[in-house]
């Protein structure tokens, strides 16, 4: 094995065009427990901790720019407000010690179905920027699981930052587990309302091959929004309105039975879930509402 | 290949180092500081927490490459950590004058004084260790050093904690014996000291 310790971007861009078969480690959270269990045995490991770009972000006028290491724990202190959704799901990662090593980079490296950013970035809405000696490309997220465990990066590719919507609406994430921490997800759901688009987007976790959006539910949910002239009017949204969603969140899983859970288990939960985190965002959109327009039905 | 790396506090030179190999193989088998304790080698009990330029983390997910230049406080460290800390108020280094917590720069700048015996023998405990040995929170002791470490952390930063913020900093340490309370208990028990302390200055 040959450690590679790139001291600068255009460095490690170099090595992983030399060696495609280099692993990136970043945290090491994932890559660690595959290296000390023996699952795997690389050639090359490409350290990306001296790259300190990769640690920053900055937060534009519509987007974040997330370096892609970028520890879990800097998200929710830092970006509470921009990524509320994230952040969220940032607190619900394993532990303090994890939250301060591992990252959305790693996350999105390792693509696991069970990884908590991904329903927060799908909801959220973000393009995943990856660079190659060959030149730099951005991946909008719906594009970016492609299996199991499995991509869109090339071999020579490596994830330098994610362009994240900041936030126009309220958030939500929730997940099932046994308990608080150190918990991987049974299954997870994000969720976001976008008033400006008058759009809601959604994210599930563990619950199909990839991470993926409810997209019958959200077309549903926005028709039914706008003919009710819910974004205007805020009022609540009728309980056969959030059934019927709830109800098409539960049908886009696509789940397994495993030791974490059943298949029929996770369609169920996914389902509370979605009806869950759209009466609390929609709680919170009204209040919103009410406190700039004065008054609210 | 070599690891050049700072561990409480002096520089160190690890050889021969296998390129997979984790920062707690390194400081357990390589250093002679079997403080960091290996339980589960995957993130999961804590029991091998240290601090890597100040911040919290599993040792035995941090390939040892990863630490090259970079300091590291162990549990044999915490200690002379603490009591440097206190000396120079909230800070190991001294060079952060009044604002609590170890900056990055204050990590890497600490230096133990020769005297120290790095493996912490002969050193006065630091509070938290005490705190833990008066409040009966050492049973077999294996999850004990990652507790220390985590725990030490948690108040350098916030000094008088709540039962939800201790439970949330330690939720990534295990202990297979003492059923927690007795933990909880110590932490209390060296954040009141800390303030009485405080106000004693
Ligand atoms: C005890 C424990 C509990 C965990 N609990 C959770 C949990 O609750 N929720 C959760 O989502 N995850 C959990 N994880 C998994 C892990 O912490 C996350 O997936 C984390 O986001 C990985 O980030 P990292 O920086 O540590 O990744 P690394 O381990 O460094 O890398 C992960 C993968 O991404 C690749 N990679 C990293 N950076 C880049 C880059 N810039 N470009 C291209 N590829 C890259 C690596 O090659 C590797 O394949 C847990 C892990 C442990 C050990
Ligand atoms: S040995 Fe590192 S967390 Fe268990
Ligand atoms: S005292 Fe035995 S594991 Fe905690």
């Amino acid at each position: 094995m040959d450690f590679l310790r790139p001291a600068s971007w255009e460095e490690a861009l170099a090595a992983k065009a030399e060696h495609p078969t280099a692993v990136p480690i970043a945290g090491g959270t994932d890559v660690m427990v595959e290296i000390n269990f023996d699952h795997r045995r690389p050639e090359y490991l490409l350290d990306l901790n001296r790259i300190g770009e990769l640690g920053e972000w900055e937060v534009g006028q519509d987007t974040v720019r997330l370096g892609a290491s970028v520890p879990y724990t800097k998200i929710m202190e830092n970006l509470r407000t921009e990524l509320p959704g994230l952040a969220l799901a940032s607190h619900t990662v394993a532990s303090p010690q994890i939250r301060n090593r591992g990252g959305v980079g790693g996350n999105l490296g390792t693509a696991s179905p069970a990884g908590d950013a991904h329903p927060a970035l799908l909801a959220a809405d973000c393009e995943v920027e990856v660079e190659s000696v060959r030149g730099s490309r951005r991946i909008p997220i719906d594009d970016f699981y492609t299996g199991v465990k499995r991509n869109a990066l090339a071999p020579d590719e490596l994830i330098r930052a994610v362009h994240i919507k900041k936030a126009d609406g309220p958030q939500q994430y929730s997940k099932v587990g046994t308990r608080n921490a150190m918990v991987i997800a049974v299954c997870a759901f994000g969720l976001a309302l976008h008033p400006e688009t008058r759009t809601v987007r959604t994210g599930i976790g563990s619950a199909a091959p990839t991470p993926v959006r409810a997209t019958a539910a959200e077309e549903f949910l926005n028709a039914a929004l706008e003919e009710g002239g819910f974004w205007d009017n805020g009022k609540i949204i009728t309980p056969s309105v959030a059934k019927q969603f709830a109800d098409l969140c539960s049908a886009a899983c696509n789940p397994i039975d495993d030791v974490r859970g059943t298949a029929s288990y996770r369609r169920h939960a996914v389902g509370i879930m979605a009806r869950r985190t759209l009466t609390w965002t929609w709680e919170s959109y009204r209040g919103g509402a009410a406190s700039t327009k004065g008054s609210v039905a | 290949m070599r690891v050049n790396f700072t561990v409480n506090g002096r520089k160190q030179e690890a050889d021969d180092v296998w390129e997979g190999e984790s920062l707690l193989y390194v400081l357990r088998e390589r250093m002679g500081l079997p403080g960091s304790k290996n339980a589960c080698e995957q993130g999961e009990c804590g029991s091998c927490t240290v601090r890597l330029d100040g911040v919290p983390v599993c040792s035995c997910l941090v390939a040892a490459g990863q630490a090259e230049g970079r300091a590291v406080v162990t549990v044999e460290g915490l200690a002379e950590f603490a009591k440097q800390r206190a000396e120079h108020g909230g800070c190991a280094s001294g060079a952060c004058g009044d604002t609590k917590g170890t900056s990055l720069q204050d990590a890497q700048q600490w230096q133990s004084k020769p005297t120290d015996s790095q493996t912490g023998e002969g050193v006065e405990l630091s509070p938290i260790q005490q705190a833990f040995i008066d409040a009966g929170a050492v049973q077999c002791g294996f999850c004990t050093p990652g507790l220390l470490v985590a725990a030490d952390e948690m108040l350098e930063h916030n000094p008088s904690p709540t039962d939800a913020d201790i439970r949330e900093a330690l939720s990534g340490n295990l202990c297979r014996c003492t059923g927690y309370e007795k933990i909880l208990d110590a932490v209390r028990l060296a954040a009141a000291r800390q303030e009485r302390q405080g106000e004693a200055v």
